[in-house]
């Protein structure tokens, strides 16, 4: 895997600062942008996926029970799920620093 | 063999693009700019040139058309003057930073207001920081050479970055003058295919144009800054080059009777062949005059400035641009920079003239000089002062 960008020295960057790494922006972590994460009730959870279907990220997977979780790396923290989800059953907590 | 013509600056760009057979021409017209492309679009609908003419709405979608087809690996040309280059103002850093081989021939233009077309460096100067690699031509020989050896230059390899040709609107895009035209064969192989190491293709996937978070923004900005510094010493190779096969060479600077010179001229743009001339009527009246032609802007001939004025009393740096409530003309303002810190610094004087079409005679540059003189035996204290204006 190529360097992370924070890792690159100025004699580092391609000519024309391309990307010569085809879908690399999958490294990219937008988890540190982040003041809030979602935590679900599982006894509320219903199962609809509605929170899979609205996050903008998209960072929320299917766990093997079925139930939806997010992926942190990724979790901006944006409450969309929350807001969206139709049995209240993610609660924003804030994230201590 | 090589043609004498007579013709325009414009023209004699619009040759020099036939000759490089570029691939693609997105340009918007514009006074006093006009020619170069109105040239074109008629060489390529006359079948003399074999290019795509993209008729665009405007400077910032020809600007942005030609990043485009620079990126798929193309060879683009662009022209423009004046407005149309502020229009274009802020794609220019990103085919720079981008480090895309666009040409473009800039005819300079006042900016307004008030409304303006004619001539001045203006527009020259609010591009300035834009990345690109920025020289003048002074005549429609040089418009002609220097168009060719840009496509040259920014398409090396080693270079990869745009290049902005300057003439003075109207006083070197409408004169008619003589100058020699180069026959295709001529060129041998002085301008290979273009070669764009990393153009846009389904097979190589590339990410062009991405965003650079503060994490990797500074690394990106140094990255360029000093790959534009590295690209002078190919800037003058390629001009040596063209001087060994062709016969005429360029020079980031071009020095006039500056050996014994106690006092320097420093300026840029086609005015400087009127000051040559005053050069030698003043020199017959037994003062020490000498005049540097700045060829090169970006980047800077920092050392070869420094010296060409080294043992100078004076430098007296004459432009058409002002910098409203700096401290002296952008001109000045660098010559200045670039003089701090010598061991014997000359005292620089600064004037200002020749803007919006005003024309400048010879009688102006020889009065130049005098005032020069009065500041310094008089001690007057001055930054810049404007010349050959009313009241």
């Amino acid at each position: 895997m190529a360097k992370k960008d924070f890792e690159l020295t100025w004699q580092e960057i391609p000519v024309g600062n391309i990307v010569l790494e085809p879908g690399n922006a999958a490294e990219y972590r937008t988890g540190d942008w982040r003041s809030q994460r979602p935590v679900v009730d599982r006894s509320k959870c219903v199962k609809c996926g509605i929170c899979f279907s609205f996050c903008p990220e998209p960072c929320i997977v299917k766990d093997e029970e079925g139930y939806y979780e997010a992926e942190l790396y990724y979790c901006k923290g944006c409450g969309i799920c929350a807001y969206e989800c139709p049995k209240g059953a993610i609660t924003m907590v804030q994230e201590e620093h | 063999m090589a043609r004498r013509v007579g013709a325009e600056g414009s023209f004699a760009v619009a040759d020099a693009v036939r000759l490089a057979d570029v691939d693609v021409v997105a340009a918007y017209p514009i006074t006093p700019q006009t020619h170069v492309v109105e040239r074109l679009s008629e060489m390529v609908a006359e079948g003399e040139l074999n290019a795509n003419y993209m008729y665009v709405e405007s400077e910032h979608s020809a600007i942005s058309a030609c990043l485009g087809a620079a990126a798929v690996g193309a060879r683009t040309f662009t022209s423009t003057a004046g407005q149309g280059l502020e229009l274009m103002h802020e794609v220019l850093y990103l085919v720079s930073s981008m480090r895309l081989p666009v040409v473009m021939a800039v005819s300079d233009r006042a900016l307004s207001g008030p409304l303006n077309v004619w001539g001045d460096h203006s527009d020259v100067m609010a591009v300035r920081d834009v990345g690109w690699i920025q020289y003048f031509v002074e005549n429609a020989q040089e418009a002609h050479d220097l168009t060719l050896c840009a496509f040259r230059i920014a398409e090396d390899p080693h270079v990869l970055f745009p290049v902005m040709v300057h003439m003075d609107g109207f006083h070197v895009s409408h004169v008619v003058e003589p100058y020699f035209v180069f026959e295709r064969d001529e060129l041998g192989d002085f301008l290979p295919a273009p070669q764009y190491p990393y153009p846009l293709d389904p097979n190589r996937p590339v990410t062009m144009g991405a965003f650079g978070p503060p994490a990797v923004y500074a690394e990106c900005r140094k990255a360029q800054d000093v790959a534009i510094n590295r690209a002078y010493g190919k800037i003058v190779e390629v001009w040596e080059e063209f001087g060994r096969r062709f016969g005429r060479t360029y020079r980031p600077l071009e020095t006039y009777k500056t050996e014994d010179a106690e006092t320097v001229l420093v300026a840029i743009g086609s005015f400087n062949q009127m000051a040559a001339v005053a050069v030698d009527r003043v020199r017959e009246k037994g003062r020490k005059v000498g005049l540097v032609r700045l060829r090169l802007w970006r980047p800077f001939p920092l050392q070869a400035l420094r010296e060409a004025v080294q043992n100078a009393r004076e430098v007296i740096v004459f432009e058409r641009a002002m910098t409203y409530g700096g401290s002296a003309g952008p001109l000045c303002t660098e010559v200045k920079s670039a003089l701090y810190g010598l061991n014997t610094m000359p005292r620089v004087l600064n004037f200002i003239g020749g803007l919006g079409g005003r024309d400048m005679s010879v009688r102006h540059y020889e009065a130049m000089f005098d005032r020069a003189r009065e500041i310094v035996d008089k001690g007057i204290e001055l930054q810049y002062e404007t010349i050959g204006v009313r009241g």
